[in-house]
């Protein structure tokens, strides 16, 4: 694995990365047991995926950039400023919930205090809208850039090629970043691409491009990274491909015995981000049994008090429903 | 006052609006070198230069969804679909993404976009440089749409758009463009979205339309009163989505006889939804049956002038319709 150290990063900030991977975890584990106890109607799942989502967010300037997350993207999210809190209020679809007043399925992130553009779920309509903002960023001499992320079956919309194509054009400062997790739903990457990598069809948009080991938060950080100077160098667009594994069913409605193996899933975990990581971190002496402990508690007590609250909060009331349609 | 051809006004709303705010830039296929196809950016990009002033990549998804992205961040973008009929390609941007963007954020973000779209035929342009698109957008709240009637509402109602906080569609009639022109005042008046306007007062029918077809039946009722006698209580829609409800019923029940054109299919139309409205409300109030005037149920207008004739809602189908619900 590559070094922390290489790549600027002080054991403080790979700590944090972690515990921004572990806290993502955690909340979708406990998100999973609140949707089988019957507290929340629907979950879609982040796990597998913290590693390239933490990893990549940290690389931005959380002060400045834009980002464009999918629906899978808790770890972006958490990284990016949105709270436990927050998260569980959009999970009970309560008043108070920043991304959308319980108006939104969960995992439909938006939040215009951290520059999060506000998602919907038909899929890759997000990468016209990050190309427009790094086109607005632009045209006003702003250093920001804009972070967008889809799902690889997604990256055969054609709102990926209109806007892939449009950033590469006009140069825009945007990381396009497909989270390639194996399966669209059911159906396995070898059914929805032909191409080796997807970071291939970056040839075809005259854009740079990379694949990236997605299990590794260290390697995705110094692509996202990089992509990051040379968005800001006027140097355009880049298209990273990171690579893991959906280790969930689609969402919370799935049920993935139905197309795969038991065998594949597990072997899959082998390679999860999160225990390889935990490892890296061990080997380096920065994470200890007692520094784990005290991590998991603190993250389980966020949680719990997080979960309390968004339960006893109230939903909204129907006389709103018709705010908001237009100003 | 100058007297302005309907596409010298949308090119004049534009200019003074990008003069007045920084923010307010164009895009779309051919609005840059070229201004325009119809020539309706003639000159923006010769005036504020290549970075306000975008030539697109041709791809309409992409037109609507970059806007709205750049609307989001904080600019007023106007979008330019070369023809209604191509709009099709960017309508999940438009559905999916600019009306519900509000709403679905809970008023945290908003999607202050106007994309125009010359609409409408009548000048050999086939099915598909020919056709009316609003109804497909007519039943998304978030959305407005606007048909303007006139040169002077073509630039009152644009710069009300390109101010207006929420995604706004404007089609523009493209045989209006130079068909029809009249002195437009000098000033920098908007003329509300969402407001029907009384074009002509009458008591013995009364016309409800939009766009280039309010231009005929305007036309057709000097005519009929002439000829007949006959005086026409005329509602110009404007603003076709929402509708000005107060307006039409207030208009239907002046006269009792109501006649609704459009040069859209008629089945599932905006006058269908005035036909509801005016049913709804005004039963006790009608002295004949609602007439609708449409273009005939097949699925675009064809290319052979015969054929064209035959789709078209012109001056004359609509000045005998007039007759005879007058005489009904």
């Amino acid at each position: 694995m590559i070094n922390h150290e290489e790549l600027n990063l002080s054991n403080h900030d790979v700590l944090e990365m972690y515990r921004l991977m572990l806290t993502a975890r955690r909340v979708d584990e406990r998100m999973w047991l609140l949707n089988r106890a019957g507290k929340i109607p629907f979950v879609v799942s982040c796990q597998g995926q913290e590693a390239q989502q933490v990893g990549a967010a940290f690389a931005l300037d959380r002060n400045k950039d834009y980002s464009a997350p999918y629906y899978r993207d808790l770890g972006v999210v958490l990284t990016l400023g949105m709270t436990v809190k927050e998260l569980m209020l959009q999970a009970y679809a309560k008043a108070e919930d920043p991304n959308s007043g319980g108006r939104q399925m969960p995992g439909h992130f938006g939040s215009k205090r951290l520059r999060m553009i506000s998602g919907s779920s038909p899929v890759t309509t997000q990468v016209p809208h990050a190309v427009g903002v790094a086109l607005a960023c632009q045209m006003n001499n702003e250093s920001a850039l804009s972070f967008v992320t889809l799902g690889e079956g997604s990256s055969n919309q054609g709102d990926f090629h209109e806007g892939a194509n449009f950033a590469a054009v006009h140069k825009l400062p945007v990381i396009i970043m497909i989270e390639n997790n194996q399966y669209a739903i059911s159906v396995p990457l070898k059914k929805q691409v032909a191409c080796e990598r997807l970071s291939d069809r970056a040839i075809g948009y005259g854009m740079y491009g990379e694949t990236v080991d997605g299990n590794n938060p260290l390697a995705v950080y110094k692509v996202v990274k990089e992509a990051a100077e040379r968005a800001r160098n006027g140097d355009g667009p880049s298209l990273i491909e990171a690579i893991s594994y959906r280790l969930t069913p689609h969402s919370s409605d799935d049920d993935d015995r139905t197309y795969r193996s038991q065998e594949e899933v597990d072997e899959a975990k082998e390679q999860d981000g999160l225990k390889t990581f935990r490892q890296y971190l061990f080997d380096h002496q920065i994470l200890t049994e007692a520094v784990e402990t005290k991590l998991e508690d603190e993250i389980k007590a966020e949680i719990d008090e997080a979960t309390d609250y968004a339960e006893s909060a109230p939903y909204p009331s129907p006389d709103t429903l018709f705010d908001g349609v237009y100003q | 006052m100058p007297v302005l051809t309907y596409i010298e006004a949308i090119n004049l709303a534009m200019k003074e609006e990008m003069a007045r705010d920084d923010r307010v830039f164009i895009l779309g296929e051919d609005v840059g070198k070229r201004g325009g196809v119809f020539r309706a950016t003639e000159g923006l990009y010769e005036q504020f230069g290549e970075q306000r002033v975008i030539d697109t990549p041709l791809a309409e998804s992409a037109i609507a969804g970059v806007g709205i992205g750049a609307a989001m961040y904080g600019m007023i973008p106007i979008a330019e679909i070369q023809f209604a009929d191509f709009i099709l390609p960017a309508v999940n941007q438009i559905i999916s993404e600019a009306a519900k963007l509000r709403y679905r954020s809970n008023n945290d973000w908003s999607c202050p976009i106007t994309i125009r779209a010359p609409y409408g035929g009548g000048v050999h342009g086939a099915l598909y440089h020919s056709q009316s698109m609003e109804a497909i957008f007519a039943n998304q709240p978030g959305l407005k749409i606007v048909m303007p009637s006139n040169p002077t509402d073509a630039k009152g109602l644009l710069k009300a758009a390109i101010r207006d906080p929420d995604p706004v569609l404007f089609f523009e009639h493209k045989r209006a463009y130079r068909l029809l022109k009249e002195d437009v005042p000098e000033n920098d008046d908007i003329i509300p979205l969402g407001q029907a306007n009384l074009v002509r007062e009458g008591t013995d029918i009364t016309v409800i339309s939009y766009g280039l077809t309010l231009h005929f039946a305007k036309e057709a009722a000097e005519e009929l009163k002439n000829e007949h006698g006959i005086e026409s209580h005329i509602l110009d829609l404007r603003t076709v989505y929402p509708l000005d409800q107060t307006a039409i019923i207030k208009a239907a029940q002046k006269t009792g006889k109501v006649i609704l054109i459009t040069e859209d299919n008629l089945e599932g139309s905006i006058i269908s939804e005035v036909s509801a409205i005016i049913g709804e409300n005004c039963l006790f109030d009608l002295d004949a049956p609602i007439k609708r005037i449409a273009g005939p149920n097949v699925p675009a207008m064809p290319y052979a002038p015969s054929l064209e004739k035959a789709f078209m809602v012109s001056q004359e189908k609509i000045k005998q319709a007039m007759l005879d619900l007058a005489l009904f």
